[in-house]
Parts: C-alpha cells; structure tokens; sequence
C-alpha cells in the first residue's frame, strides 16, 4: 500500500514539468524535477528499510541449495524427454542434429587438422612446426612482418608452457565458430547496411544477444545440440556474431552518400555500387568487425569449457575448482598469449592497405615473390610436421610452463601468507560492510516488498515503460522459484556495480581532464577487455580466496575499463568552451568537476551505470566457480549435476531476466537525462 | 564583404530562340513527407507557404512548380540560399531524386518514364554530376577514379585507361595519376571529380555546389577552370551554387530560387537591372552593379537639348568597360544597335551606377 503512495507521487513529476513548462516543456523544469525524483527515491528507500524491519524473514521464498521446484522438475522432464527422443522426433531428426552434425564435422575436422590425433596418425594432421609456420606465414601476408614474428613468437610460448594441444583445442573451436559466424554476419551485416527496415528489425535481437549474459546460452543448447564442441561452437557464434553484424552494417552506413550518389549519377547497378564502392570503402571497418568477433569467439570458447568444450578454458576451470592457483595462471596467461597474437593480427591486418599504401611502391613490386617464397616454405614446414614426429609434436618437458606454475604459486603463498592482512582486511570491511547489509535487506525482506520497490524505483527512474518491465520481470523471476538466489545476485551485482562506478567515476575524470593519463591507461583497458573474463578471476582467487568478494572483485575489474572508457569520453566532449567560461568565473579544479563536467557529462554516467551493470551481471555465473554462489552457482552446478539441470536453467533464466531489467530501467533513464 | 564580379563577357547568349532547348523542365514539383504526392494536385495545398504546408499535412516542399528550359551549350546557374532546394532541382533532373510531379524532359524524352535500365543508360552515355564533397573513392587512384564511370560501362581496362589519361591532362591533373585522392587538396580533389564526369562525354554536366568546399582562391581557379574548360568542350552546364558572384560570373542566365520557388530568371544584368521583387533586390545590392550592368540598362531616351554627335557603343557593353569612353568623351555616347539609336549615356549615367555602388546601394 505504500508503493501505492509512492506511485500516486510520482504523476507529481511530469504535471510540474507540464504546469511550468507550458510549451515545450523547457529546460528550467529540470531542476525542480530532479530534485523531487531523488526526493522520491529516497523515500521509496525508507519506506522500504522501515517495513523491512517489520516485515524481516516473513515471505522470503528461501529455497535450499538441493530443494526444486515444480517448474524445475518439468525442465528436467523435458530434458530427459528430448534426451531419449532425440533420434525419433522429426524436428531434432531433421534440423538439430543436422546442424550438430555439420558443426561436430567442421570441429573435428579442424581439430584432427591442428590438435587432436586423426583417424589412423597417432598425431594431428598438421604438427606443431606446421601450425607455427602458418601462423606466421598467414599474419605477415594479412599484417606485416612484426605481427608475423609475435605470432611465432607467442605459439611457440604456448608450446613451451606445455598447453600446445590444448592451444590448438582452444584454437580449433575458434576457427571454427569464426568462420561459421562471419558466414552469416557479414551478408547480414551488408543487408542491415543497406535496408533500414532490417535493420530495424536485427538491432534488437542483436542488443539481446550481447546484453544477455553470456552462459546463458549454455543451458538452452546443450538441450538441444548435447554438451560438448558442437554446443559450444554454437554458442561461440551466438555471442561473437553480432559486432561483426553491428560494424559491418556501420560500415555500409558510414560510406559517404555523396560517394554512393556519385556512383549512381554514373549510373551503376546496385550490384557495381556495392561491389566497387560500399564494399572497398567499408572493408577496413569491417576487419576491425572481425577482430571484435575473433575476440568474442575466444572469450566464449572458453567459457564454453562449462560445458565440456575442450582446450585451455578446461584447464582453467579444473584448475580452479581444485583452486591449484600455478595451474590456472599458466593456462589463463596461455589464453592471453592467444588473445594477444589475434588481437594485434587482425588489427595490422585492418590497417594493412592504408599502410601499403602510404610506403612507395618499391615493396610492392617485391611483394608477390616474397609471399610465394614464404607460402613455399610455409608449406615445406607443413610437410615436415605432417611427416616426421619431431616437428609434430612439441619438443621438450613443457620446463617453462612448470616454472611458470610454480613462479604462480611461490608468490600466491607468499601473497597469503604477506598480505592476508590487508586484504582480508579490505575483504571483510566490504563485506561485512557493504555487502552483507544489502544482501539481508533484499533476501530477508518478503518478496513483494522488494518487488514493489523496485518496480517503484523502475517508474520513478525510468518512467511508466521501465516501471511496466520491471513488474513483469519481478513477477517472472518469482516464476523461477530461485527468487532468493535472485536476491543475493542482486545485491553482489549492485555492490560490484558501485564500485564500478567509483572507479570509472575518479579514473573517467582524470583521463577526461588529461590527456597524458589517457594515454597511458587506455592501453591496459584496451588490453584488460581483451582477456577472457576467466583470467581474472586467477590472482584475486590467490588473494581473495573462494568467497563472493572474489566473484565482486573479479566482476568490478572486469567491468571497471568500460566504464572508465565512457566517462572519460563524457568528460572529453563537455565543450573546451563551457570549461573556459567556468575558470574564467573563477571556479578551482573541484568545482569545475562537480559543476560542470559531471553534470555535463550525465548521459555518459548513465551510459556507464548501464554498461557496468551488464558486465558485472556477465561475470555472475564465472563468480559461481570461486565461491560466489547464488544464481552462478545455480548455474554451473546445473551443467555438472543431473538432477539440478532444471534449476541452472531456471537460475540462467533469472540471469537475464535481472539483465533484462537492469538494462531496461538504466536506459530509460539515460534517454531522460539525455532528453 | 567584396564582391567581386569578373569580367562578365557575354558570351554571344547561345539561348536565341528557335533552338531546342536540351532540358526542359515544367511544373516540377518535389514533395517529402506522408501522401506527398496528394500535395501537387490540390490546389488549395500549393497555394500554402512552406511553413503552413508543413503544419497541415507535416510535407516539405523542396521544389515547387519550377520550369525553365536549358539551350544546348548554355550555363545555366540555378541559385539560392541553404534549404532553397536547388540541390535537389538539380538532383531531380537525373531522379537521383525522385521527382513528385512534373516533367524533365530531355532532348525530347521525358526523364521521368525513362525505366531503371534506360535511366542508369541516360546516366551512363548523358549526364554527369560534380559533388560538393568531391564523392571520390579513397581506395582507387586518382586515374582509376576518372575511370570509373568507364568501368562501370562496361569499358575494357585499355580503353578507359588511355581515355582517363586524357582527362586527367585535361583537367590539369598530370603527374598525379597514381596518388589517392587523400594526398591531394581539395582543389586537386575536386579536379579529380571534374575529370570522372568528363571521362564518360556526357552532353550535359551537372555541378552541386562544387566549389562551396574550397578555399577563396582555390575557388577562383576552378571557376576560370570551369570557364576554360566550357570553351573547349562546350558542353551544356547546369551549375548549382548559393554563391552570387559565381552565379554571375560563370552563367549565361540565372534561376533564383527561394523556398522552394522560381523568384526570378534571367541574364545577371537582368537580375541587377531590374530585380523580380525585394528577395532579388536585396540579393544583388552589393553586386559592384557596373561590372554587370549594360549601357542598355541605363541609357535614356535623346531629350531635346543633348547633342547627338558623340562616340557610338553597342548596348551589351558593360558599364565598367564603358566608363573611360564615356567619361572622356565631351558628349554624350550614342547607344547603337544595328544602325539604330537607342538611347544616349551621358557622364550622368555613368556616374550615378559607378558612384552608386561605393554606397553599396
């Protein structure tokens, strides 16, 4: 009855703004609404803190770790139904399977070709020197010789650290979701370019398709396609598809019209205006498509060890759940290493015709022999490692890999044994007093206390949509029967978020405001978004230990460069101008930032409130393997575990549907602070 | 702000009535919005200005009801200000826009029921367009740019080669063959569209804006440029600028647009002598009026006392050029046309335009 109270408050808002704003509702009517919508949150706030301690423990809808629902029940059901007819019912007959055979075959193709012993060889078609040889032969004719030697020089790394099969497992899988991915992506990319209308139609299953969380995927195919490559190479192109969809429809886009006008005055067919102009003008965009799309699909392919994918996210997620720290870093930094090299690839590749270009044409005269030498000895290279067992397989005891582990483990222990101070210390203090507040506030309080008030928050915030999308989300998540689990999400996921914000908001300002800073931090954010999210969770599982705090530190460091990067930019565009006038009235640092350039910048703050909640809700289901429990947890024990298979779907559905939500309510939000 | 109006030289006004006109446009209309097409049809709706139009059926009227007639060999300098919609007249002549209603009618065949195949051969063998922003393509060179309206005809890579070559020397671009268009300046770059929409030998040549772009004195080149290059090839041009001195300078006549709208059409010193309505008026008050005016424009009838044994000058002589002769002669210049007195131009007359414009009046 309160949020009834609540909600009659909230019509106040849009009346004043109609009452003093008579025409077109100008901008004084901002502060005053403003000042009543914060005035109305907090109110919301206490009412909710003043019933909570009423109401404490009573409709909490709790559910034990092993206790299921009906709804849980029937997914197991109906897994187990579509287990026994998977090879009877026409629908899975005809068109699952197909497309599980078809990807299993593209797999194992790859794989027998680079990693896994082929049918009578007791070794991959193509052994280790081979797949060096190529690497490097494949980056300098895409890039230019520097590229070319960091690729050798970073497989041959992942060879010494004795990972090579996994590597090439890890490699494989991505090769393969890739090259099924760009099949569709870049003809849907060019038909987004050039029709408004499917654009229209693709933008919002592509914002779903990256705003979902990604293991959320996991659960519903593996119904489908059986755990193991198949699932995870389709899940791999589910997530890495869409920026090269996204970059190759901007490209297409952002060809002057000029250009196209020029074309057609000339009087070209569609087919001569895309082949000879969009295509060449927007090739360069859409490579850097592509490298988003190749650091995607690595990304997921190991994150799709969950569900049995082979390779180096295997080894990372054994190695973690046995918390053999040495073992998880050397596999994470093989992952880097991997990153690394397609990362800086494919960007020289993106930049290698302007590059070309812009040298004299001496080289290119020589180019063509030179690439046939390099292909003639690439190929000698291939023939030694397909025929003799020393280019096969890798040389050595995998000495630097051991090293490695053990270099990871001395200084885990001393970690602990040093710092186990200070950071329990740090680890304690949020969470006793930060964390675990919030979280008995949102799982102690009934359900419809919480549910009204964030309904109520999703009206005040984001208007009567956002309010709307909130209740049927609430009522869903209710549906899910892990309401409670829900909650503790919820309230690790809003902890990481704000402190998310904190540090996007002072290392945002300082790079806005400074050049050199940006300079020099942007490059680890570069760097920092590139890293598959497991890796993360590596030294803070050393220091932290298998706790939620370790899941919150991970989600915030893996959230945090996003954030950083919008603010800053927000920070950058407040007009040089509007700065000047400012200091010209005689404001110091301090002043400038808080009155002019943070509530300049307020559409990037809500931009990145929106992004930092997304990736932190991303990170939930890897928190699951170090302790964070909850909804990620719910998860990975769904993969592993039978009986709660039904319960990790319900607990991804709820994923998304506090993804959904969130997204909904902080986008709202931000269309009104930018209105 | 000077402007400054260079030598107009009447160029014989090819436009002697009897030829057929190459294009020929009438009550062309261009409509964007909901049920655009209802707006050319009622009458009640094309009586409505642009702003009611709009707050009626939510349409805008980029072109309403224009026609003129281009002769072949003509320039023809259609001029406005921004949102006047001259880019889309022009863009409505090969239906890079598509017209809303009206005719285009080119050497006798009406543009509009060309279908896509004949249209994108109109386009290809006809007409070529010169962009305000160049519209070259960064990844060709600059012989392959020229070449590429041959090469989408369909034109073997010989062929259009030697002929871009050609081109290229024609528009003073040799010895950049090989760069891209990104390592040349505007002027350069905007040479290199030039040269594209000469390569095919079109009959008529479109020009948006083609030099808003660039730099003063760049601008003044390429303008001598155009005038040079219309002598030698001689083509028909339809020229878009919101530029008045360049109006002035390359066009045998003028359309004056507003809103839409035809204001005025005609020759620059009908335009400066004897403005359609205020809009035209307060446009060319600063033009330096004795670069453009003609002793036609301001002679006056032999009253009783003048004597009429001066100096004779025809009467498309420019009042600039005109203006030592008459001002050293003693008695009034007799204006002649084909033996017959027209009317005399004293140091009154004169004075009255070459002082006149000091005061920018």
């Amino acid at each position: 009855m309160t949020v009834a109270v609540e909600k009659t408050e909230k019509p106040d808002g849009p009346d004043e703004t109609g009452a003093s704003g008579a025409v077109e509702r100008p901008a004084p009517a901002k502060g005053v609404r403003k000042v009543s919508r914060s005035m109305v949150v907090g109110a919301i706030l206490v009412v909710w803190l003043v019933l909570f301690l009423v109401l404490r423990g009573r409709q909490t809808l709790a559910l034990g770790a092993a206790d299921l629902t009906d709804l849980h029940r029937w997914f197991n059901d109906v897994n187990d139904s579509i287990g026994a007819n998977r090879n009877s019912n026409p629908l899975f007959l005809y068109f699952f399977n197909e497309i599980r055979l078809v990807i299993d075959t593209l797999v194992t193709f790859v794989q027998e070709l680079i990693s896994q012993p082929s049918a009578d060889r007791p070794v991959p078609q193509i052994g280790w020197l081979g797949v060096v040889g190529i690497a490097g032969y494949v980056s300098w004719a895409l890039g230019n010789w520097r590229v070319a030697l960091l690729a050798v020089a970073g497989f041959t790394f992942l060879g010494l650290q004795g990972l090579w099969q996994e590597s090439m497992d890890t490699l494989a899988l991505t090769v393969s979701a890739v090259f099924v991915a760009l099949l569709f992506a870049i003809p849907l990319g060019v038909w987004a370019g050039l029709s408004d209308r499917f654009n229209r139609i693709v933008t919002p299953f592509l914002d779903l398709m990256q705003t979902m969380p990604t293991f959320v995927y996991l659960a519903p195919l593996t119904l489908f396609f059986q755990i193991g490559p198949a699932s995870a190479t389709i899940a791999t192109l589910i997530y890495a598809a869409p920026p090269t969809i996204r970059i190759t429809a901007h490209a297409i886009r952002s060809v002057p019209e000029t250009t196209v006008e020029a074309a057609d005055s000339l009087g070209a067919t569609r087919r001569q205006s895309l082949t000879k102009v969009l295509l060449p003008m927007s090739k360069r965009t859409v490579v850097m498509g592509v490298n988003q799309t190749i650091m995607a699909a690595l990304a997921m392919v190991t994150i799709a060890a969950l569900i049995d994918a082979p390779g180096l996210g295997k080894t990372v997620v054994q190695a973690l759940q046995s918390l053999d720290v040495g073992t998880a870093f050397n596999a994470g930094l093989a992952i880097v290493v991997m990153a690394i090299v397609l990362d800086r690839v494919t960007t020289a590749a993106s930049g290698r015709a302007e590059a070309a270009r812009r040298s004299k044409n001496r080289f290119l005269t020589w180019r063509r022999p030179l690439l046939g030498v390099g292909a003639a000895v690439t190929a000698v290279l291939v023939y030694l490692s397909h025929t003799y067992i020393w280019a096969a397989e890798f040389p050595g005891e995998a000495g630097t890999g051991r090293a490695i582990s053990s270099g990871a483990d001395t200084v885990t222990t001393w970690a602990q044994d040093n710092l186990s101070g200070i950071t329990n210390a740090f680890r304690d203090a949020i969470t006793n007093g930060l964390l675990n507040p919030f979280q008995t506030l949102l799982t102690d309080s009934p359900w419809w206390l919480v549910g009204a008030a964030l309904v109520a928050l999703g009206v005040v915030l984001g208007g009567w949509r956002a309010g709307i999308t909130t209740a049927v989300c609430v009522g869903l998540l209710v549906g899910t029967g892990v309401w409670s689990d829900s909650m503790t999400t919820l309230a690790s996921t809003v902890v990481a978020t704000v402190l998310v914000m904190l540090l996007g908001i002072v290392f945002g300002v300082w790079m806005g405001r400074s050049a050199l800073v940006d300079r020099l931090v942007r490059p680890s954010l570069d760097a920092a978004q590139v890293m598959p999210p497991f890796v993360y969770l590596v030294p803070f599982l050393a220091l932290f230990g298998a706790t939620r705090f370790t899941a919150i530190v991970a989600a915030v460091v893996y959230a945090a460069p996003v954030a950083m990067k919008i603010i800053a930019d927000g920070v950058r565009n407040v007009p040089a101008t509007t700065v000047e006038a400012a200091t010209s009235a005689g404001c110091n640092t301090w002043q400038i930032i808080t009155k002019v350039q943070l509530p300049m910048a307020r559409g990037a703050l809500t931009l990145a409130t929106n992004q930092g909640l997304i990736y932190v809700l991303s990170m939930v289901v890897v928190g699951g393997l170090v302790g964070a429990g909850a909804l990620g947890y719910d998860v990975v024990a769904g993969f592993s575990q039978g009986q709660l298979y039904g319960k990790g779907l319900a607990a991804g559905l709820a994923i998304v549907l506090l993804g959904v939500m969130f997204d909904r309510i902080t986008q709202a939000a931000a269309r009104r602070t930018s209105a | 702000m000077t402007t400054q109006t260079e030598v107009p030289q009447r160029r014989g006004t090819p436009q002697d009535s009897g030829s057929t006109p190459v294009i020929s446009v009438r009550r062309l209309w261009k409509v964007f919005g909901p049920k655009a097409d209802q707006v050319p049809d009622s009458e009640e709706l094309c009586g409505l200005t642009r702003r009611e139009l709009m707050d009626r059926t939510g349409c805008t009227a980029a072109v309403r009801d224009v026609h003129f007639d281009v002769s072949p060999g003509e320039v023809f300098v259609v001029m406005g200000l921004s949102g006047s919609g001259k880019s889309t007249l022009v863009r409505c002549l090969t239906r890079l826009i598509e017209p809303t209603a009206g005719e285009v009618v080119f050497e006798g065949e009406d543009i509009r029921q060309a279908d896509a195949k004949r249209l994108r051969d109109l386009r290809r063998q006809k007409f070529s367009m010169v962009f305000q922003h160049f519209g070259l393509l960064p990844h060709r060179r600059v012989v392959d740019n020229v070449a590429f309206g041959l090469e989408i005809r369909g034109l073997g890579r010989a062929e259009r080669t030697r002929r871009a070559q050609e081109v290229v020397e024609l528009v003073g671009l040799a010895g950049y063959e090989n760069s891209y268009p990104d390592q040349l300046s505007g002027g350069m770059q905007q040479r290199v569209g030039l040269a594209r929409a000469l390569a095919g030998d079109p009959d008529v040549l479109f020009f948006d804006e083609p030099f808003s772009a660039l730099d003063p004195l760049i601008r003044r080149d390429m303008q001598n440029e155009v005038i040079r290059l219309h002598h030698e090839v001689g083509k028909t041009m339809v020229f878009i600028t919101h530029d008045l001195s360049e109006a002035l300078k390359l066009g045998d006549r003028i359309l004056i647009m507003r809103d839409g709208k035809m204001v005025q059409c005609g020759t620059g010193d009908e335009l400066v002598g004897a403005p359609a309505d205020d809009y035209v008026r307060e446009f060319v008050k600063d033009v330096p009026r004795g670069d453009v005016l003609t002793l036609r424009w301001i002679m006056r009838p032999p009253a009783d006392g003048d004597a009429l044994d001066g100096p004779e000058l025809g009467p498309d002589v420019v009042v600039k050029e005109a203006t030592r002769a008459v001002l050293a002669a003693d008695k009034p210049v007799k204006v002649v046309e084909n033996g017959k007195l027209l009317g005399i131009v004293g140091d009154e007359e004169i004075l009255a335009v070459v002082a006149g414009q000091e005061g920018g009046a």
